[in-house]
């Protein structure tokens, strides 16, 4: 039984990690319908920005709370720009190419993002200052740490804040129907190219967060960080219904918790193996995902 | 008459090398209902579209209330008053319904939006029942109901309407062209684009006959209606 919560624990914290990705992933589908490669790239960028400007802070002697949130904005900040550029650069002026020629711009992006981390920053881990959260409670021989409560309660606070932001605001309100008609949307006044920069922005913001929360988890990043998490994020999008925010967070949390069990419970070598099990089987009876077309009202 | 608070003037476009529009002209006066009519593939819904920009024009000029707006992007004219009703309603799906009504009061911030949409909701009672559900679950008419409910939330000065009759009940033909009287003599300018020929001239001071993208005939409505060409190929008497 405590083993269960631990894995539990150990599941929701990882769930939460992939959540914040594949809502990047999902957004830019509901509104662009393309699976953006470069996403993951994001996530290593972001985790990279954290790592650098918490190490400094720390170095300054700032109390851990300035060194967590100031390195978490300033990163959420930089990917939003990145992502905001990236879009310009290679994905706009393909508008109204086909679509295989967007995915092959975002494949080559994904390259060239990689590999720009890899000649400024180099090959090797650069570690994260776990300091920061250590310690935690514990239960018996259930450990909740300061890092996990971090962890999750930075992501129950950034879920609830896009959800108000998408089903609640003007903004979202022009998300939504950009997703939805673009035409229609012009018509009503909208711009279209502002809109989509600004999904690509919060999508790319989510996922720095996540970054920084790996760098912490796993102690250190490295520039390719952003491959396996990035596709696994990707099949949980694809999990909860592509488009759907929701499902992206649900699916998200459903990578997360098999692959902790799948290691705690069958076997460590092979759980990155389940995580497409699952997207396999369920694909198998809804294609559409989880959340996909029947219960539609939290698409983008 | 005065100037025009619209005018194409020699107006072509199309969609790559299908050439829509092959230099039309068209000209309405404030406070008119102007028809457009024509058979499938005429050219109607790419005037409006081009009107719009969401077309552009490859030559001609396009005024509204005296200006140039060929390169002013679609986005920008439904704040200087241009709003269309486009063919298929185009009702946001997965929007509620209140939510399509604000979608129509997007670049608005003023305090009277709330009162617009009382105004809507009172023009078409459904909607205000239904307020919550999503606007793909309405039904034809309603939706051409939200539609035109959604332009004026925009307070258009000029409405652009294509095909509201399309694939509706006559009474709700009816119903649809009394409000549209209705917006009309409230101080809208109408541009009626229909292949409901007869319904469309009986309420239009002017009409247009667009064929293969040209304006082959343009007169009083009532002339129209009492044209023996047009009587065949359109009226169908
Ligand atoms: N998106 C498009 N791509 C290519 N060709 C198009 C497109 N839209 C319209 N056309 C072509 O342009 C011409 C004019 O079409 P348009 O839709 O303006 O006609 P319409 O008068 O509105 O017809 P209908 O009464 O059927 O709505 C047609 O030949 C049509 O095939
Ligand atoms: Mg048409």
């Amino acid at each position: 039984m405590e083993y269960f919560l631990q894995q539990l624990i150990n599941g929701i914290t990882l769930g939460s990690v992939y959540a914040l990705i594949a809502l990047g992933y999902t957004m830019v589908y509901g509104i662009i319908q393309l699976i953006n490669f470069a996403h993951g790239e994001f996530f290593a960028a972001g985790g990279y920005v954290g790592v650098i400007f918490m190490s400094y802070l720390l170095s300054q002697g700032a109390p851990a709370w300035v060194c967590l949130s100031g390195s978490l904005i300033l990163a959420m900040a930089y990917c939003a720009m990145l992502a905001v550029a990236v879009e310009k650069v290679a994905y706009k002026p393909l508008r109204n190419s086909s679509r295989l020629s967007v995915l092959l711009s975002a494949l080559g992006m994904s390259i060239f993002l990689q590999n720009g981390l890899m000649l400024t920053q180099g090959v090797y881990d650069k570690a994260y200052p776990t300091e920061l959260t250590q310690g935690g409670f514990e239960m018996g021989n259930v450990m909740l740490s300061y890092m996990q409560l971090f962890i999750v309660s930075l992501t129950a606070f950034l879920l609830v804040a896009l959800n108000v932001l998408v089903f609640k605001t003007r903004i979202g309100k022009a998300m939504r129907s950009t997703a939805q008609d673009k035409v229609m949307s012009a018509l009503v006044g909208i711009n279209a190219n502002r809109t989509i920069s600004i999904t690509f922005a919060i999508g790319a913001a989510l996922a720095a967060a996540a970054g920084i929360m790996v760098g912490l988890y796993y102690g250190s990043v490295r520039y390719d960080m952003g491959f396996v998490p990035g596709i696994k994020a990707f099949a949980a999008a694809v999990l909860g219904g592509i488009g759907n925010i929701t499902g992206a967070m649900i699916g998200g949390f459903i990578i997360g918790m098999v692959e902790i069990f799948a290691a705690g419970y069958i076997s460590g070598e092979y759980k990155d193996v389940f995580a497409f099990v699952i997207l396999i089987a369920v694909l198998y009876f809804r294609p559409s995902g989880i959340m996909g077309e029947n219960v539609d009202d939290t698409r983008v | 008459m005065s100037e025009p608070i619209l005018e194409l003037r020699d107006i072509k476009a199309g969609y790559g090398s299908i050439k829509a529009l092959k230099g039309i002209n068209i000209k309405v006066y404030e406070g008119e209902i102007v028809s457009i009519i024509g058979a499938n593939g005429a050219g109607k819904s790419t005037t409006l579209m081009t009107i719009c920009n969401i077309v552009q024009a490859t030559s001609g000029d396009i005024f509204y209330k005296g200006e140039r707006i060929n390169n002013i992007v679609s986005d920008k004219l439904p704040k200087m008053g241009l709003c269309q009703v486009p063919e298929g309603r185009r009702i946001f799906p997965r929007l509620t319904i209140e939510e399509n009504l604000d979608m129509g009061a997007f670049f608005r911030n003023d305090k009277e939006i709330e009162d617009d949409k009382e105004r809507v909701f009172g023009m078409f009672p459904i909607l205000r029942e239904r307020c919550k559900q999503a606007g793909g679950t309405l039904s034809g008419g309603e939706q051409q109901m939200l539609a035109i409910g959604r332009a004026l939330m925009s307070r258009p000065k000029v409405l652009l309407l294509d095909e509201p009759s399309l694939g509706l009940a006559p009474l709700i033909v009816k119903q649809i062209f009394s409000i549209i009287k209705e917006i009309n003599s409230l101080g809208t300018t109408i541009i009626l684009v229909e292949q409901n020929a007869k319904v469309a001239l009986s309420m239009a001071n002017r009409g247009y006959v667009l064929e293969t993208g040209n304006v082959v005939m343009e007169d009083e409505a009532k002339a129209l209606l009492n044209n023996p060409d047009i009587q065949k190929a359109y009226l169908g008497e």
